[in-house]
């Protein structure tokens, strides 16, 4: 235990040491600051129209609809592109400088190794998440505000971060070359977004929808916490970090 | 302490180490020694539990390096060929984060990381980013994280490489206290270093053993004869013809006015016979001095044989 938590000390130092940390969180700030004010101002239009052409229907717009339904989605797709630049040194670095003969000749069990990168890489994704808790704050001084339905959505994104994360670690874990990672991540997030996508082409689609991770999004970012959709989540960021301690594990017996 | 069985390692179709078995006890200062790419890093990377070997077995302390990998990682300090080390971070947190990973606890490790920056010299550094240190600093960086929380078994992979002399031999020296508490295997391709600081050398070549004993034994034994310094006043082609009668001797070279380098056939122990010769003849005896072969001439002695 006490190895995980020095090997997520150590993540987190790095992080903050290098620039990466202050660049993806200047960008991610940026977009995002963009994209609030682009539904909010979308949302204002509409409640405008609205009540010009019939006051009782304004009234019924939901304001979190409107505007954070599309804000949480909007995050998502910004996941894809910022996950797989926070992941990819952490273990293809250690391979490429060669400390990871150092890391694993200390007596640091391979699972704590990578929970300890993994919670790193979640924190950072959480600080940002966090920053932007000033959006729904800030919206709460102009309309009435369902705190419920905000905290289903950073639920879903926070559990989004973690899944697309996990994938991160584990393109880290295939190569010593950081740019290798971050593409092959890229990659296989996109493909994992889009896979959805042949839901109306035709028979089997429902199963690679199930699999998709844009399709279980909506539901938390509209405040509906399904259980199918945590768990969904859950075992995606599982089943990569268990692929990462496999690949581990394989350079003790391929010999 | 170390037990090593047939060990074996191939990478690809070449073999880089093949049926080694050696033994190490408590306390030992071990050398391993051996020209570039004979093996002497992929043994201590096995050893360190890094590389599993292709077969064989390797033991320490009763625990097997693949098997029992966490076991061995923690009585183990490692100290990698090229002191690998985390370029972003500085010494004092670099040696935090190895003391937390290598279990001292945590209010101990300042204390910890404190003595092995004493020990190590590294109060100049102690707030520097490691990229921007020498290498003579970052092989002392690593080799004070091998140091941390006194492990029982040092596995040093050319530790004094990149220091000059004066830090050389203040290492040697930081090994040589080790010793008795530690059991410390280093690799050199330094034949000096080696036989000052060890008290058993294995040399490999190719990835077999070709010798294992005391630096000493290794140079009497291995050195194929003995040889006799010997200084005698007389005329010079008599003392050479009758020292070249003896029985046993090779060969007399005269070394100028008065020197005369003896050659003899293993394990002779010609001084009495040399002694007697000269006063029976009525010369003088100056001096008489057996002379060891340096290890770099059993060395070099063992390596060429092995490719001719």
């Amino acid at each position: 235990m006490s190895g995980a938590f020095a090997v997520l000390r150590k993540e987190l130092t790095i992080y903050f040491a290098t620039p990466i940390f202050y660049i993806m969180g200047f960008f991610f700030l940026l977009v995002e600051g963009f994209l609030f004010f682009f539904v909010y101002f979308n949302y204002f239009q509409t409640a405008s129209f609205q009540v010009a052409q019939n006051p009782q229907l304004a009234a019924l717009l939901d304001p979190f609809q409107v505007v954070f339904r599309s804000f949480f989605e909007d995050l998502g797709f910004i996941f894809l592109l910022l996950t797989p630049i926070l992941t990819m040194r952490l273990l293809a670095e250690e391979k490429r400088t060669g400390t990871a003969e150092l890391l694993f000749t200390y007596p640091v069990p391979d699972w704590a190794v990578i929970m300890g990168k993994f919670l790193a890489a979640f924190s950072v994704v959480a600080t940002f998440l966090l920053l932007t808790v000033v959006y729904p704050v800030m919206f709460a001084f102009l309309v009435k505000m369902d705190w419920g339905q905000v905290v289903s959505g950073y639920l879903g994104v926070f559990l989004l971060g973690g899944a697309c994360l996990a994938l991160g670690l584990f393109a880290s874990s295939l190569t010593p070359n950081q740019i290798i990672a971050a593409v092959s991540a890229f990659a296989l997030l996109l493909l994992f977004w889009l896979i959805g996508a042949p839901q109306e082409v035709g028979p089997g689609g429902d199963i690679l929808s199930a699999l998709s991770l844009r399709e279980h999004l909506p539901n938390l970012a509209k405040g509906v916490i399904d259980t199918k959709d945590l768990l969904f989540y859950l075992c995606f960021a599982y089943f990569f970090l268990f692929l990462t301690k496999r690949q581990l594990e394989s350079r003790r017996w391929r010999a | 302490m170390i037990a090593v069985q047939d060990l074996t390692k191939y990478y690809g179709l070449t073999p880089a180490i093949s049926h080694l078995s050696f033994e190490v006890g408590k306390g030992e200062i071990v050398g391993f020694l051996g020209p570039n790419g004979a093996g002497k890093t992929t043994t201590l990377k096995i050893l360190a539990g890094f590389l599993p070997p292709t077969s064989g077995k390797a033991q320490i302390n009763g625990h097997d390096c693949v098997t029992d990998s966490l076991a061995v990682r923690r009585s183990l300090g490692y100290l990698p060929e090229t002191a690998p080390l985390y370029t972003d971070l500085t010494t004092t947190q670099f040696l935090l984060f190895a003391s937390r990973a290598k279990g001292v606890k945590r209010k101990e490790a300042q204390g910890e990381v404190d003595r092995v920056i004493k020990a190590c010299d590294l109060g100049g550094v102690r707030h520097t980013l490691i990229s921007s240190l020498s290498k003579g600093f970052r092989q002392r960086v690593g080799l004070a994280q091998a140091l941390l929380n006194s492990p029982p078994l040092l596995i040093l992979d050319e530790p004094t490489i990149g220091l000059d002399p004066a830090q050389i031999v203040e290492i040697r020296q930081l090994i040589k206290e080790l010793s008795g508490d530690h059991t410390v295997i280093l690799s050199s391709h330094i034949l000096p270093e080696v036989s000052q600081l060890c008290q058993r050398v294995i040399i490999i070549n190719k990835g077999q053993i070709v010798a294992s004993d005391t630096p000493e034994n290794l140079s009497r034994q291995l050195g194929q004869g003995s040889r006799l310094r010997v200084e005698v006043r007389g005329p010079v082609p008599e003392v050479t013809a009758a020292l070249k009668g003896l029985p046993g001797v090779r060969e007399v070279i005269s070394q100028g006015e008065a020197r005369y380098l003896v050659q003899a056939g293993n394990d002779l122990e010609l001084r009495p016979e040399i002694a007697r010769l000269v006063v029976s003849r009525g010369w003088d005896l100056l001096e008489l001095q057996m002379q060891e072969f340096t290890l770099e001439e059993v060395f070099l002695n063992l390596v060429t044989e092995e490719e001719s």
